[in-house]
């Protein structure tokens, strides 16, 4: 059945239910199409015989009882797997193997799903290109000069080249929405503490969220019903009711209170995304919402909070990347000089930047001027939306100021690829969930996406939103599989 | 406290951040760090248009109360496990060059 | 309230006073870590207690034992401390091989406990000591040095153990009041089940900062940090050497350099463990994994209602109600198992004589055979059956000492004993009149002699009598018989 990999994960579910398509026969489609997709790059560990063999065995004895019945899934190389290489696309995890499975995948797991492969991404999650990887960087199926997006890059890559029927990334300040928009995915982040972070490669702790990339909205509803769950083993995770995110997704939306944050007009912000944002607003009305203008003051604060928030967490997290329990070691005349050649040699360059960004912001004499200064900054981004929240149901912006752009461009200039989150990082920065559905082109015909932000906990508004207005923008876009030689 | 100055991260400071957060870095290595740290903290500083002296920091974002555990024992006999992925050899241990105290 | 004895040191007529303050690291008494589910248990195989928390595995998260906060403030409380109802863990960054997060979680601007004070009974009186305040961290691993030649060990069995670190206020004056408020401190937290203070299994250590100044200064002088110091006599040792070095500094027109010391053992010295240029930047911050700890006003006074009596008031209540003196009582009291032994003694006994037999026989039973209270071969019902057969006159005192020592053997019910081996007192006049007479009889001559004014040959008499009595004889009978045959 060639027309396998063109399902969507829904689509697979229901056949799988209704034993139209195995296991084994989905399972064969993606191992294939992976296989020959080799030139993206977007694996870093694959694990096909087992995945066929799990295929196999759920065939035999299958549960279509499970959410994800015998589904292959490949996931971002941060989530820890039992048994499995993790290595957060680092030299210095190069040859970590887990004996412990994060709470995230053990959830697809427990819903049937099977493990295809671990997805490159950025180095620790640092990153908006996918090029700060040890295995070098992805490539994006819409063209090959084109960055994916990251950090979570090898899974947008994966989803939008058909590697994947949908997969996992982790958000921090745009990782899962910010490639998703550059590939024409959805992404969607959830509120800080839906999902566990037990077993996830810390980034940044008090903003890492582990989120779904899927090809539509539903099946984001549907892997988000899955991952999110309550887990004493993190002490951030908060037991609040989780909605049945599928059975309640609906497209009537009327009357609900859209803002538009005027501190989202950037300077220099092209007219294509202008238009997009526009277009947005307008299917909105069209399925009866109500557009309100707001303003977000802090909104332009909000990238220098989070380049000092997070690399003053990433700096204190990686610490125990160190050579003496895991990991490459790279041995010293003493045990200071096996660190520093350890570190030096271990971590890329994106990696050391932000270890020395945040070493410096919590050093003696800086902490209040800059760490200190970015979480008293962080209470008032916050202070924006819990304000704004008071007048509007949710929130619609751009998701990235521009589309996905090529490979090389930003590498030497750090500000300027920062600067490519500047949509995204205020959600992380307030906890807040957010969607980015694709919402049309730009002229050079690349994906750009529209970006959905909710109160904490109200996944279900924004999917609601998500939903009528995919079915409003009927976004297509053809993949040419031009790298399949 | 409104800094009002972009404070010049030098060689000497990026040798110190090096030396905490241990990572070696040569001179050459440096001098490229100093100049995107510099870059970076230059665009950072536009923080200090702002007056938050008023503010309460906001530290986790998670509003809720820490969540306690009961006194129990879970994880018992794991050397095995945790030295698994140890770098040496030895099977009792975790093993570093010699510390002299 | 009176000073104690001036601990100065002298150097060229010039007088020195010692500052000292403590930092102590107690261990919390709890099945499992702070953060980990993995045990506590001392002793056990290297790297068995470890948790993938505990060994800071990617992705590994710290969720807090209840149980740990709960010690914490129960001590605080046994400290007279105030007890704030939100405190924040911290990391605090430094690598080290025993550290296997790169951090100790801690709690650095906002502990559980503020400040309280701790009451030291000195020879020359009493005095309070300031407590800074108490908080909760983890420990670290150990790291192993004398069994590889080339390498370093590193045993996480330790690593992430809940300690309370007890802070005080520079109010010590010397090693003697050192010593009385570690065994003070550790009194305490022993009456509250919150550590058991065996310092030989390292359950209790303390860095301790001296530095010293001219009588009658009120600056305080620079002080050195001595890292670590795992007994009171190390304690003591250090703190007379680093004392004295540092006066040595003084007087030879030197400045002292803050900094940490380690004190060697071995060569009974301190010397310096880090140079300056190291210094340490521990960058502090509130840990991103975790959230401020909140707890309630009734919380608190829940716990507040599970502390048991504790030494001071245990001491005023002895003093007050069995007429004890303040010297007897602060024995008696100082350790909580000797206080448990005392009051079931006192069950059914006479207080003074149980406080003389166990301050005087048992104590220097358990030092000879260099045991605990707890371990005692007399048991305190046995020892308050033999007080019982003193107070009653079954048998002499002197018969009882006897009697105890068979009793050290196997504990064996005195009144069994004193059957067996027929050693009650004769207290019957008319037996013992018969004794007397035989005694007179034989001894004539004496008699003569006592008669014609040589008074001190009454005890001869009684002394005869209770030989020939074997010693059971009630040598108080004895007496009055005695002196009346003798008139
Ligand atoms: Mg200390
Ligand atoms: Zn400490």
């Amino acid at each position: 059945m060639s027309d396998i990999i063109n399902f969507n994960l829904s689509e697979l579910v229901l056949n799988i239910k209704n034993k139209k398509i195995s296991s084994t026969e989905i399972t064969k489609a993606y191992v294939e199409r992976s296989d020959k997709s080799k030139h993206l790059n977007s694996y870093n560990e694959e694990t096909f015989d087992e995945a066929l063999k799990k295929a196999n065995e759920f065939d035999s004895k299958p549960d279509f009882n499970k959410m994800l019945p015998g589904i292959p899934i490949a996931v971002k190389d941060l989530f820890c797997t039992k048994n499995i290489k993790t290595t957060a696309s680092s030299k210095i995890l190069d040859n970590f193997i887990p004996t412990y499975e994060s709470t995230v995948t053990q959830n697809l797991w427990n819903q049937g799903a099977i493990l295809l492969g671990k997805l490159n991404c950025d180095e620790f999650a640092m990153g908006s290109s996918n090029e700060t990887s040890y295995f070098g960087n992805v490539i994006s199926p819409i063209d090959k000069n084109l960055v994916p997006g990251g950090s979570s890059g090898g899974s947008a890559s994966a989803l939008a080249a058909k590697l994947t029927p949908a997969t996992i990334g982790t958000d921090t300040g745009g990782s899962i929405r910010q490639p998703a928009s550059f590939t024409g995915t959805v992404g969607l982040k959830p509120t800080y503490g839906s999902c566990s972070r037990y077993g996830i490669v810390a980034f940044a702790s008090s903003l890492d969220q582990a989120g779904p990339m899927t090809r539509n909205v539903k099946d984001s509803a549907l892997m988000l019903e899955i991952i999110s769950s309550f887990d004493d083993k993190d002490s951030t995770s908060i037991n609040f009711k989780r909605p049945n995110y599928t059975k309640d997704l609906s497209i009537n939306i009327k009357g609900k209170k859209i803002g538009i944050p005027k501190e989202y007009r950037v300077d220099g912000m092209s007219k294509e995304i202008e238009n997009l944002w526009e277009n947005g607003k307008n299917y909105l009305k069209d399925c009866g919402a109500e557009i309100i203008d707001i303003s977000l003051p802090h909104t332009k604060f909000a990238l220098p909070t989070y380049y000092i928030v997070a690399p003053a967490e990433a700096s204190s997290n990686l610490a125990r990347y160190d050579g003496v329990k895991y990991g490459f070691r790279n041995e010293g005349e003493n045990l200071i000089d096996m660190y520093e050649k350890t570190r030096s040699e271990g971590f890329g360059d994106e990696v050391k930047r932000r270890i020395m960004i945040g070493t410096y912001v919590l050093s003696s004499g800086y902490y209040d001027a800059y760490y200190l200064k970015a979480q008293k900054v962080r209470r008032l981004i916050k202070n924006d939306f819990d304000n704004a929240f008071q007048s509007v149901d949710a929130i619609l912006t751009p998701s990235t100021p521009s589309s996905a752009f090529k490979i090389g461009e930003k590498l030497n200039d750090p500000v300027s690829m920062y600067l490519n989150d500047i949509f995204t990082v205020p959600v992380n920065l307030a906890g807040l969930p957010g969607i980015s559905i694709p919402a049309g082109l730009d002229k050079k015909g690349y994906p750009l996406g529209l970006q959905i932000i909710g109160k904490a906990f109200d996944e279900q508004n924004i999917l609601n939103i998500a939903y009528s207005m995919e079915d409003k923008i009927n976004f297509k876009f053809d993949i040419k599989d031009w790298w399949i030689k | 406290m409104v800094f009002k100055y972009h404070m010049t991260i030098d060689l000497k400071t990026i040798k110190h951040i090096s030396k905490l957060s241990r990572i070696s870095v040569d001179d050459k290595k440096a001098k490229k760090l100093a100049d995107d740290l510099n870059s970076i903290f230059k665009w950072i500083e536009q923080l200090n248009e702002l007056n938050t002296e008023k503010v309460d920091p906001l530290s986790s974002i998670a509003e809720t109360k820490l969540r306690l555990r009961k006194d129990e024992i879970k994880s018992e006999n794991t050397r095995e496990e945790i030295l698994k992925n140890s770098p040496d050899e030895n099977k009792d241990f975790f093993v570093v060059p010699k510390v002299v105290e | 309230m009176s000073k104690t004895k001036d601990y100065l040191i002298e150097r060229n007529g010039k007088k020195y006073e010692v500052v000292i303050g403590l930092e102590v690291h107690a261990q919390v008494l709890s099945e499992s870590k702070l953060f980990s589910t993995s045990p506590t248990k001392f002793g056990s195989e290297p790297n068995t207690q470890v948790s993938l928390v505990d060994a800071a595995l990617p992705g590994m998260l710290p969720v807090i034992n209840e149980f740990c906060i709960k010690q914490a403030i129960k001590t605080g409380i046994g400290l007279n401390a105030k007890i704030n109802n939100k405190s924040i863990f911290d990391r605090k960054n430094y690598f080290y091989a025993d550290l296997p997060q790169g951090y100790q979680i801690s709690q650095y601007k906002d502990p559980i406990v503020g400040e309280g004070s701790v009451v030291l009974d000195l020879s020359s009186g009493s005095k309070t000591v300031g407590i800074e305040r108490l908080h909760l961290e983890q420990d670290a691993g150990k790291s192993i040095h004398d069994i590889d030649p080339k390498n370093t060990l590193v045993d996480l069995n330790r690593s992430g153990v809940a300690l309370m670190e007890i802070v005080s206020k520079p109010d010590l004056r010397s090693p003697e009041e050192v010593n009385v408020y570690i065994k003070k401190l550790r009194s305490i937290m022993r009456y509250l089940g919150t550590c058991d203070g065996n310092m030989q299994e390292g359950s209790l250590r303390a860095d301790v900062n001296v530095s010293v100044r001219k009588q009658g200064d009120d600056k305080y002088g620079t002080r050195c940090e001595i890292k670590n110091v795992n007994s009171i006599k190390f304690m003591q040792m250090a703190i007379e050497h680093e004392a004295n070095r540092q006066v040595d500094i003084l007087e030879e027109g030197g400045k002292i350099d803050q900094e940490t010391r380690l004190f060697d053992t071995k060569k009974n010295e301190t010397r310096s463990m880090r140079s300056k240029e190291d210094a340490h930047d521990y960058r502090y911050f509130p840990d991103p994994d975790l959230l401020p700890l909140e707890f309630t006003n009734d919380y608190v006074e829940s716990i507040k209602k599970e502390i048991p009596e504790l030494p001071d008031q245990k001491k005023t209540r002895f003093i007050k109600k069995f007429k004890l003196s303040p010297y007897e009582a602060n024995i008696l009291v100082s350790d909580l198992d000797t206080a448990k032994y005392f009051e079931v003694v006192i069950e059914n006994s006479d207080v003074k004589l149980s406080s003389n037999w166990i301050t005087g026989e048992l104590f220097a039973l358990l030092n000879e055979k260099n045991l605990e209270i707890t371990e005692s071969p007399i048991s305190a019902k046995n020892l308050s059956k033999l007080i019982n057969l003193i107070k009653d006159g079954t048998i002499s005192g002197k018969i009882a000492k006897t009697v105890f020592e068979i009793m050290a053997e196997e504990d064996k019910n005195p009144i069994d004993i004193v059957k067996e081996k027929s050693l009650k007192q004769e207290s019957d006049p008319h037996e013992l009149e018969k004794l007397i007479d035989k005694v007179i009889n034989e001894n004539q001559d004496k008699v003569e002699e006592y008669k014609s004014g040589k008074e001190k040959l009454f005890g001869f008499f009684v002394g005869l009598t209770m030989k020939v009595s074997g010693g059971k004889a009630n040598p108080q009978l004895v007496n009055e018989i005695l002196k009346k045959k003798l008139k």
